[in-house]
Formats: C-alpha cells, sequence, structure tokens
C-alpha cells in the first residue's frame, strides 16, 4: 500500500517535472531542425549555430541584455545595500513608510510599473534608449536587494563592529571588516535574484525600449510575429544548457565538499 | 546597528533618491493621466470608461481567466510541496531545478513553444491523430490562455507553499495525530491551516500578474481574447490615448491594493492566531 | 545638518546625471541640422527588404544603419508621434502618409539629393501617390499591392472568387483574419459593397456585426504569421497581402491567391522623411540607394511585392512582368486604396475594432 503511493507521487513530480520541461525540450530540439517552419521536423542540422555568430542584430540584442542585467544587478546592489544600513536605523514608522514604498514595484502589476516609466520618460523628454532601460531594470532591481539583505542586517550582533571600533579601527574599516562579510550571502543572493530578474523581463522594457535598442525578450516578441529566427532558438538552447551545466557543476563540487567534510569528521 | 546616524543617513539618501524619482513620481504620472484629458483639464471618464462593454468585458475575462488560472496553480502545487517536504530529502536542489532553471530559457519563447504543441498541426494533435483519435481545438482558446498563465506563474505559488509547509514543526503533527487524528483530520486541522499564509502569499503572486499580463493572452489567444492588459497595453502602443490608457491602469490599481490589502489582513490574523 | 543637505545635493545631482545621461531629445522642430554621427535609423515593415542591401548601403555610402521593424502602421505611429527624432526614415501606408503629414511629422524631401527617385520611379506611382501625398512633397513609393485570400487546395473545394468564404461555416477554425484596424474592416466592408474608407455609422455597425459573427470561425487574428501557418497548412484561409502570396506559393505549391469579385484594397508604401530627423543627408541617400534599379530589382526578387520602379521592370523577365499576383491590371480589377479618415474616424474604428475583439 505505502509503495503504491509513493509511486503515485513520484508519478505526480514527475508530470508536473514534465510539464515544466516539454515546452523547453521542445525549443532545444527546434535548434536543431532544418526546416525554418516550427510544425516541420525537416531533418538535423547544426547550421543555425553557426549563423548564430554572424547574425548581428541578435548578437547586439545578447549583448544588451547581459549588460542590462549586469549594470542593473550591481548598481542595485550598492544602492540597496546603503539603503538597509539608513533604513535598518530608522523610527518604527519611516521605516514602514520606506519599505512600503519599496515594495511598490514588486507587487504593482508589472503593465502598471512599464506604463508609468514611459510617461515619465515622455513627459520629461527623455529619449528612449538603453539609459531608459537600465533605469527601469535598476528600479525594479532594488526592491530584490533590500529584501533580501535587511532581514540578514538586522540580525547582525552590533557588538562586533562596536568592539572593531574600541580597538581602533575607522568605521569604514570596520564596516568592510565585520559587517559586510556577515551580509555578503544576502548581498549575493539578492544579486543574483536581481540579475534574474533583469534577464527575464519583458514587459517593463517594452514600455521603455526606444529606437534600435532590443534586448532579447524583446526581440523575440518582434519576431514572434514574424517566425521566430531559428538562431534564437540556437542561442536560448546555448545559454539554457550553459546555465544547467554550471549549476550541476555548482553542486557536483558542493557535494564534494560535503562528503569531504564528513569523511574529516569521522 | 550602531553606525553613526548621519553617515547612516547619508548612505541612505541616493535610494531615498531614487525611490522618490522612479517610483513615486511616475505613479503619480499614471494618476494624473488617468484623471485629466488631453488639454490637461480634469475628468473621470478614463476611469469611468471601464464600464465601456468593451473594457468591462476585457477586465471581466482577465478576471475569470486570472480566477481559474490561480485555483489550478494552487490544485497543482500543493500536493506537489506536500510530497516533496513529505520525502524528507533535501530538496532545494530538486526545486531549483524545477523552477529556477527554466528561468533561465526566455519565458516569451517558453510560452510560444506551447504554440507548436497545442495547435492544430501540433505535436498533440498529429498524436491524436496518429492513434486514431479526433484533434482538439486547444490554441486560441481561453483555455490555452490559463494554461499559459499556469504554465507562468506556477513558480510562483510553489515556492511560498513550499516555505511554509517545510516550516510547520513534525511534533506539532505528531502531537495531533497521538491524540487520536486522522489523516485527515491532521491535514484539515493542523497542517492545512499552518500552511494558509503559504498558500495567501502565492495567491498574490499569481493572481496579480495572470490578471493584468496582456503576454499570454498574445501569444496563446491568436489575437481572439482580449483582456484588460491587452486593452491597455494598446491604448499606448496603438491608439497613442496616454489618458484612456492610464486611467484604465487605475482601475487595476485598485484590485493590486485590494489584493494586497486582502492578503495583509489574513497574515495579521494569522499572526494573532499563532 | 550641512553634511545631510551634501548628501541630497549629491543625490540629486547623481539621479540629473544620469538621466542626461539618457539623452534630452529637445524636439528640434522644422529642418533640425544634422548632428555629426554617421548614423540612420530606419524603421520598416517586418521582412520587408533584403538584408544584403542594408549592408551594400552601408559598405557604398559610410552610414551605419541602425534598422528596426514594425509590424502594422497603427504599432508605428505611436512610436514616431511619442518622439519624431528616433527614426530618419520610415515606410508607412499610403493613409498613414497622410496622417503624419497632418501631424506634422514630415519632412519635406530634397529630391535634388535622391536622383534615382525621379527618374525611376513610373510616372503612374506618382499620380497614385498624389491620392494622399498631393504634391509629392513627402513621400517615395517604395511597394504595392493588393489584399486578398489565400487558400489552399487541398483543404478547399469550393471556388474562392469571394469574400463570402470567410463567412462559410464549413471552414470554421480554418479562417486566418488580418490583425489591424483598418485591413479588417476592409474585407468587411467590401463584403458588404461599401467603401473601405466609410465613416457612415450604419455601414460601420453593419460591419462590425458581421465580424462579430464570424469571429467564432476564425483561427485566429495575426499579422505576419499567416505565412507560417498557411505555409505549414494550419489554416486553409487566410487574408493576406499579395508579396506575402507569392512567397508562400513558392514554399507550398497547393496555396492559391485570389482577388475577391466584390473588390478590395490596392496599397502602396512608400520612404518618409521624419521632420525632426538629425540625418537628412544620409535619409536622402537611403531613399536614393533604394530607388535604384538593381536595388529595387534585388528587393522585389526577395519580396515579391510589387515595384514602382521602371528601372527595375526593365531588368525582369516577361514572364514575371505578366505574373498577375505580382503586377495585378489594376484597371480590371475594383480596387481601392485608403484614405486617412482623421482623427475621429480613427477612433471610431479603433473603439468598434475592440467591440469585436472582446466579444
Amino acid at each position: 500500500m505505502k509503495k503504491k503511493t509513493n509511486g503515485l507521487k513520484k508519478l505526480y513530480i514527475g508530470l508536473i517535472f514534465v510539464f515544466m520541461y516539454a515546452p523547453i525540450a521542445l525549443l532545444i530540439i527546434q535548434s536543431f531542425n532544418k526546416s525554418k517552419s516550427r510544425g516541420r521536423w525537416g531533418g538535423f542540422t547544426l547550421q543555425w549555430y553557426a549563423s548564430l555568430f554572424q547574425d548581428a542584430s541578435i548578437g547586439e540584442a545578447f549583448t544588451n541584455t547581459i549588460l542590462l542585467a549586469l549594470l542593473s544587478s550591481v548598481i542595485s546592489v550598492v544602492l540597496g545595500t546603503m539603503a538597509c544600513i539608513c533604513i535598518g536605523r530608522m523610527k518604527k514608522q519611516t521605516r514602514t513608510l520606506m519599505m512600503g514604498i519599496t515594495n511598490i514595484p514588486m507587487l504593482n502589476a508589472d503593465i502598471v510599473t512599464g506604463v508609468s516609466f514611459m510617461l515619465l520618460f515622455l513627459t520629461l523628454r527623455i529619449q528612449f534608449g538603453f539609459g531608459t532601460i537600465l533605469l527601469a531594470h535598476i528600479t525594479f532591481n532594488i526592491p530584490y536587494v533590500i529584501l533580501s539583505v535587511m532581514p540578514r542586517y538586522r540580525e547582525l550582533n552590533p557588538h562586533i563592529y562596536e568592539a572593531a571600533l574600541d580597538l581602533g579601527a575607522s568605521p569604514a574599516y570596520a564596516f568592510f571588516h565585520t559587517v559586510l562579510p556577515e551580509i555578503m550571502p544576502a548581498i549575493l543572493s539578492g544579486g543574483l535574484m536581481a540579475f534574474t530578474m533583469s534577464i527575464d523581463d519583458f514587459i517593463i522594457t517594452h514600455f521603455t525600449a526606444g529606437a534600435g535598442v532590443h534586448t532579447l525578450s524583446t526581440k523575440i516578441y518582434s519576431e514572434v510575429k514574424l517566425g521566430i529566427k531559428p538562431e534564437m532558438y540556437a542561442l536560448s538552447a546555448m545559454i539554457f544548457i550553459t546555465v544547467l551545466v554550471l549549476l550541476c557543476l555548482v553542486n557536483r563540487v558542493q557535494g564534494d565538499l560535503d562528503l569531504k567534510a564528513k569523511e574529516a569528521r569521522a | 546597528m550602531i553606525i553613526r546616524r548621519k553617515t547612516a543617513g547619508l548612505l541612505g539618501t541616493p535610494y531615498i533618491v531614487w525611490a522618490a524619482a522612479f517610483i513615486v513620481i511616475p505613479l503619480i504620472m499614471v494618476v494624473w493621466y488617468g484623471l485629466t484629458d488631453e488639454h490637461g483639464a480634469f475628468t473621470l471618464a478614463n476611469v469611468a470608461a471601464i464600464a465601456d462593454p468593451a473594457h468591462s468585458k476585457a477586465l471581466l475575462m482577465a478576471l475569470i481567466l486570472s480566477l481559474i488560472a490561480t485555483i489550478v496553480c494552487i490544485l497543482l502545487a500543493y500536493p506537489l510541496c506536500l510530497f516533496l517536504v513529505q520525502s524528507q530529502q533535501n530538496s532545494t536542489s530538486f526545486l531549483t531545478m524545477l523552477l529556477i532553471v527554466p528561468m533561465w530559457m526566455n519565458f516569451l519563447l517558453r510560452t510560444y513553444a506551447w504554440q507548436s504543441l497545442l495547435e492544430k498541426t501540433g505535436i498533440i494533435n498529429t498524436a491524436l491523430r496518429a492513434i486514431g483519435l479526433q484533434p482538439l481545438r486547444m490554441i486560441n482558446t481561453n483555455g490555452a490562455i490559463v494554461l499559459g498563465m499556469v504554465y507562468n506563474f506556477l513558480p510562483f505559488m510553489i515556492l511560498p507553499v513550499y516555505n511554509a509547509l517545510e516550516k510547520i514543526d513534525q511534533n506539532v503533527v505528531n502531537a495531533a495525530q497521538d491524540l487520536g487524528a486522522g489523516r485527515r483530520e491532521t491535514f484539515t486541522k493542523v497542517i492545512f491551516p499552518l500552511s494558509l499564509p503559504g498558500v495567501v502569499s502565492g495567491i498574490t503572486m499569481v493572481f496579480i500578474p495572470a490578471l493584468t499580463t496582456f503576454v499570454v493572452s498574445s501569444l496563446l489567444g491568436g489575437g481572439k481574447i482580449l483582456l484588460i492588459g491587452n486593452v491597455i497595453e494598446q491604448e499606448f502602443m496603438l491608439a497613442y490615448d496616454w489618458n484612456l490608457g492610464s486611467g484604465l491602469s487605475l482601475v487595476l490599481l485598485v484590485f493590486i491594493i485590494i489584493n494586497v490589502v486582502v492578503s495583509a489582513l489574513i497574515e495579521r490574523d494569522e499572526e494573532e492566531r499563532a | 545638518m550641512i553634511r545631510r543637505k551634501a548628501a541630497l545635493i549629491s543625490a540629486v545631482t547623481a539621479v540629473s546625471l544620469v538621466l542626461a545621461s539618457c539623452g534630452i531629445s529637445n524636439h528640434p522642430r522644422d529642418n533640425a541640422p544634422d548632428d555629426d554621427s554617421n548614423l540612420l535609423y530606419v524603421y520598416n515593415w517586418g521582412e520587408y527588404i533584403d538584408p544584403e542591401t542594408i549592408e551594400m548601403f552601408e559598405e557604398e555610402t559610410g552610414y551605419k544603419v541602425i534598422y528596426d521593424v514594425f509590424e502594422t502602421n497603427e504599432i508605428m505611429y505611436p512610436k514616431v508621434a511619442a518622439d519624431p527624432s528616433q527614426y530618419d526614415v520610415i515606410c508607412p501606408s499610403d493613409y498613414m502618409v497622410a496622417k503624419m503629414t497632418e501631424a506634422g511629422l514630415l519632412a519635406e524631401l530634397d529630391y535634388d539629393a535622391m536622383p534615382n527617385a525621379k527618374a525611376n520611379i513610373g510616372e503612374e506611382y506618382w499620380e497614385t501617390a498624389r491620392g494622399f501625398d498631393p504634391e509629392n512633397k513627402y513621400c517615395v513609393p517604395y511597394c504595392w499591392g493588393t489584399v486578398g485570400i489565400l487558400y489552399n487546395t487541398d483543404l478547399v473545394d469550393d471556388v474562392v472568387d469571394s469574400w463570402d468564404i470567410l463567412w462559410d461555416e464549413k471552414y470554421n477554425d480554418d479562417i486566418l483574419m488580418q490583425d489591424s484596424v483598418r485591413d479588417l474592416f476592409a474585407v468587411a466592408l467590401k463584403k458588404l459593397g461599401y467603401s473601405l474608407n466609410t465613416l457612415n455609422e450604419d455601414e460601420l455597425q453593419e460591419a462590425k456585426e458581421l465580424l462579430i459573427r464570424q469571429k467564432k470561425l476564425v483561427q485566429a487574428y495575426v499579422i505576419d504569421e499567416v505565412r507560417d501557418k498557411m505555409i505549414a497548412g494550419e489554416s486553409a484561409l487566410g487574408v493576406i497581402y499579395s508579396g506575402e502570396a507569392e512567397f508562400c506559393r513558392e514554399e507550398n505549391e497547393s496555396l492559391r491567391y485570389c482577388i475577391p469579385k466584390e473588390g478590395t484594397n490596392v496599397w502602396i508604401d512608400g520612404w518618409v522623411v521624419t521632420n525632426d530627423s538629425r540625418h537628412k543627408k544620409a535619409a536622402a541617400a537611403w531613399i536614393d540607394f533604394m530607388c535604384r534599379g538593381d536595388i529595387a530589382l534585388k528587393n522585389f526578387e526577395f519580396l515579391y511585392y510589387s515595384t514602382p520602379n521602371t528601372a527595375a521592370m526593365e531588368l525582369m523577365d516577361e514572364e514575371t512582368l505578366e505574373n498577375d499576383v505580382l503586377f495585378p491590371n489594376v484597371s480590371e480589377l475594383d480596387l481601392e486604396p485608403f484614405r486617412y479618415i482623421g482623427e475621429e474616424g480613427d477612433r471610431l474604428y479603433y473603439r468598434l475594432w475592440k467591440e469585436i475583439k472582446s466579444a
């Protein structure tokens, strides 16, 4: 009886897995399809992977996407961490207000956020382009950093920092050597979250992008109406596989370390 | 922390200015445009336009489809999380595989791929034909849009529910069973109530993006199904009517605020009970 | 206190610096001077040029082209209207040229800088263009064509010669309609025997009812996807532009194109330069280059859209010129161009369109 339900449970988990991965598998298969139209299998080919590197527009969109994600996550990590130190010290009411405002971009619908940026830039007559997208991405990324760093920062033991000061460290030195290492994991996970959010964003970019500036998302959206270029499948498959392999490696290394630690203890 | 007050204030200023310039002011712009006409005079017409049959139908459709999608997400996610927690292995890496890794394939492409699965000459129908069954009409239907919503937003339900279930102290569950509660009673009286905050926050995270989406409907709806998100997007990107687009966005904001308030109330309730 | 003030000021400066680095467009009206970059921003329909000709243009002139595409006139317009300095050269259709002219978005063309335009574009096309650009001041014709029905002979055994077939229950879930306001209404209005520029509310209501009735038979409202779907055999009937039809027939031999007997839309797309363009010299060079016979021919062979370029036609063989999809006999057919119907008219059409889409 027990075994049977266990089997059913595994089956259920497996089905959800299939649900999440079926479209992805399809896209990867598509990238090897000789036929351009997605409905037909025209034989196996690697030609899209080759022509991918000749396609300047996809290359540009890729660079823009990565650059945006890097810049916006780094800037939002710096701004967000600084903000945490300040907000952490605020009186309860101001803190609640600040955290409320910080929560807005996360709780608000993307379309409203996108539209609000568009109106701001239009009214101020700021030219739409890479800069406007970057501003928008930083803005919706900072909350992820703050919400990740804030709890960690408030849990810190203040005495360590004080002790460092008492021992003659300058405030900056004391900060970088006692506080920062403690909140580093939270900063990193907030930054990673921000990076991912920036890469995966379409809606806000859609409303803030300007002439000649594309990210992979906006490029794909406009290609959907024209028929997606097979090179796009190839690029996405490559990104996906790279991330997958990296994750597996990290897991493996971590597993090895754990194992060694266990052996050492034994 | 005892970082000097002045220094702390100094560090926070950039973000405070930033938040004012890029969070608060843009929202004020939406309100401003939503409540004025093209000449800048005050009007409620843009908000009242939601009563226009075309708009109210789009809103109603969005409400219905996103509610169904949210319910389906709960029904799919809850058992999954329960099984994962019960399996008592470390499920973190499994969850990453299931939820985070797919995000590295662009979500527009992932959603678009469903077209190849669902369309008339698509994979599912080809398979049905091959085994002698009638092909189904799947793409460009309400069902396809619900599927797209569930597919895109399921992770936002799984994560909070899993976290809530994992936090439940096994001793509480054991205590309930020791006191004679059956499996069913343990679930309805102990496990489910304790996991409710997770479910509530899952609902917020699924319902709002589903309600306001225009991407899923334009990728899987074949232009036949107009959701309120599509209307707003088109007011800006087709009709060049920022006032009407902003007015309808304000209506969405009302739903967002209701959603936030309700979930905050439920959470507070839970905390108080705890 | 002073430090706090200093911090505030520095933060405000930082934000404004960021904003400034994004570039404030100051909307120079009328004959903005060219900036000294060698850039050229081109905004064209998707799949509406042979990419090689862009490369050739860059090589020959030294300009760097930043190329963007739109799917419909209606998607293009708000982008350009919001900031007309974003793009230098655009390729709108007839009625949209009139609308943009009226909105003051377009610059008068400098024909001295584009000798190929006057020399190579056939007189009858300039004549047609005067319908929406009375003095030929703003627009140089690029391509033209008709709208009709593409059908798959494997799936359709009736004779296709009328818009009526798009309302035939037999083809439930087998019909593709165009997803843009004017193109969609044109089909219903022509079927009813009305002008496709009508502003008569009763006629439009009738057309709207007809389209709502049709909606349950329609598989999807699409723009360029109609090509892929028809080629793949996903749908039996589709409303399509003539050039696309010829492209589809090359890919799938069962496809045929028909201009319904009730008449249809004849359209012409042309190059225009925006008023706020800061690269007008480059823009003129672009238009001139596109009007060169060999380039127009190259684009024709890539696109299959009828070209108004006589120099290109001289280079074609008899068989191509006699193909009545590529070069329809205008005088024998009941063809009507779109006219700009004014802002009120646009709003009316758009409102009715929303009612169809949300029905």
